[in-house]
């Protein structure tokens, strides 16, 4: 009975509508549903939520493969060496807890508006959980699958390539999934804070210009990309790992 | 006395040898001067109680692992990384094996490790394969095979090295009685179709005496060598007759008897 989880969502728009049509609503912060779906219909039409929408996803993809590849590099380096690992403990822990919305003041200075004050701070945040969980994804590997590959005398590469990196596959790829939904939230936070493009700015600048409707049209299509980017993944890694995430259904 | 039961064996132009070999693992005294010396093509069974150290006479075998103090001497020289015709079966085949990889896959891992040319590969794995009746198996993953074929895939992984010594760590610890006794057999045959030297880890006093030409019994607390018996059996083999031959029984008897003592 699948459709039973749309009778209350349903239900509370068709309230609202009715409400907003029997009362009417004059507010500054609210919008009644059609006329929210009418503006989504208009900045749909027009292009202009394309535009938007590409500048988001641009920001957050290209910092989610520029920190979270650097992520999943240094996971590597680090999980295969013990001594290296030691050293940067500490910095680690004292670098990943900041917020990555705070350091937006330091890259203003160093990049000024645009993409790529946006793609380094989502790249910041992304950097952070490849890292974290790769390191423990590497470090969980079955010892005796690393035995295995120094008794048949496998070189540094190969160890990486051959068995570190499948081993460890499926959890960094839950990893990278992480990443990918925080690298959105970012890129959007960063524009409604900061950065004069994309889908958080156009909902700050509708709030501004007491546009409601445009407001929450704009919300919804930010709420339908986020379950979208997720849903994608998620099903590429039941794809690629199968449903259990476990390396043995990879084929 | 029949067999010779001695605390050291010496051997003519010894394959492998362990000199003095002592080993401490997070401050407990693992090992204590080891001596021992294992000649060509020479069945070599290790038993003993758990915590005695059979494992970790294999791991300095493999070059998993060095001594603190002495020497482990392979082919005359000492061994400090593993060497490449030197291979190791894992107890736990299921964490041996690459679950991604299927079981052609497996071998050629130790192909791809030993830098065989890509086009040699395929022909030399279905070799391999059909040399452990596993040659209808090469597309299937290792969760897919049973715990005997998962096992047979880890010995043709190895015989891919092309081993001059095999380390076989209680390999068939896990596996039903029946599958047991057939891969004993089919370990027996390789070794002597190979002339390979097989250094055998097991808990199984029976299965020592019938595949081994020496049982060497460790002492725990620090792990030493006990006592070294010959096995005078002759070869091949037989899972039945063997078993019943009085000096089987002989044996048996006397290595159990050690086991009880050690245990005391």
């Amino acid at each position: 009975m699948k459709w039973k989880g749309f009778v209350v969502p349903l239900g509370l728009l068709i309230i609202a509508q009715v409400c907003a049509q029997i009362f009417g609503i004059s507010s500054d912060s609210l919008a009644s549903p059609l006329q929210i779906l009418k503006a989504a219909w208009v900045l749909l039409a027009d292009g202009s939520l394309l535009k938007m929408t590409g500048q988001t996803l641009l920001s957050a993809m290209a910092g989610l493969f520029i920190g979270g590849g650097a992520g999943l590099g240094c996971a590597i380096v680090l999980g295969v060496n013990q001594n290296l690992s030691r050293l940067f403990r500490y910095p680690i822990e004292a670098l990943r807890p900041i917020p990555s919305i705070a350091i937006l003041p330091i890259f203003l200075m160093v990049y000024g508006f645009g993409y790529r004050l946006e793609i380094a701070i989502v790249a910041f945040a992304c950097f952070w959980p490849n890292l974290i969980i790769g390191q423990a994804a590497i470090s969980g590997i079955e010892p005796c699958m690393l035995e295995v590959s120094r008794v048949l005398g496998l070189k540094f590469v190969g160890r990486i390539t051959k068995i570190i990196i499948p081993a460890a596959l499926p959890r960094l790829f839950l990893a990278f999934r992480l990443a990918a939904a925080i690298a959105l939230i970012v890129a959007v936070t960063v524009e409604i804070a900061m950065n004069p493009q994309g889908l958080g700015f156009e909902l700050m600048f509708a709030q501004n210009s007491l546009r409601p409707e445009v407001m929450f049209a704009i919300l919804l299509y930010i709420g339908i990309i986020g379950w979208g980017l997720n849903a994608l993944l998620l099903l590429a890694q039941r794809r690629l790992f199968g449903a259990t995430g476990s390396a043995e259904a990879a084929r | 006395m029949n067999a010779a039961t001695r605390a050291d064996s010496v051997v003519i132009d010894p394959l492998l040898a362990f000199r003095h070999v002592t080993l401490q693992l997070a401050g407990r005294q693992i090992l204590q001067d080891i001596n021992l010396e294992m000649g060509r093509s020479e069945f070599i069974c290790v038993v003993g109680p758990s915590g005695c150290g059979k494992t970790t006479l294999l791991r300095l075998l493999a070059g998993l692992v060095l001594p603190d103090a002495g020497e482990v001497i392979y082919k005359g020289k000492v061994v400090t990384q593993p060497a490449s015709d030197i291979a190791l079966i894992f107890q736990d085949y299921s964490k041996a094996l690459l679950p991604w990889r299927t079981a052609a896959g497996n071998v050629s891992l130790a192909l791809e490790a030993l830098r065989v040319p890509k086009a040699e590969r395929p022909a030399r794995v279905a070799r391999l394969l059909e040399k452990v009746g596993l040659e209808q198996h090469a597309g299937k993953y290792p969760a897919q095979l049973s715990g005997g074929m998962q096992q047979r895939l880890q010995i043709a992984r190895c015989l891919a090295q092309d081993p001059s010594v095999l380390l076989m760590d209680e390999p068939f610890g896990a596996l039903d009685a029946m599958t047991r006794q057939v891969l004993q057999d089919e370990v027996l045959d390789i070794a002597k179709a190979g002339r390979t030297s097989v250094f055998f880890v097991t808990h199984d006093l029976e299965e020592a005496i019938y595949l081994g030409d020496r049982v060497i019994a460790l002492r725990p607390n620090p792990g030493r060598v006990a006592q070294v018996f010959d096995v005078h059996l002759p070869r091949p083999r037989n899972q039945l007759t063997t078993r019943e031959d009085p000096e089987f029984m002989r044996l048996r008897r006397l290595l159990f008897d050690f086991i009880q003592d050690t245990h005391a």
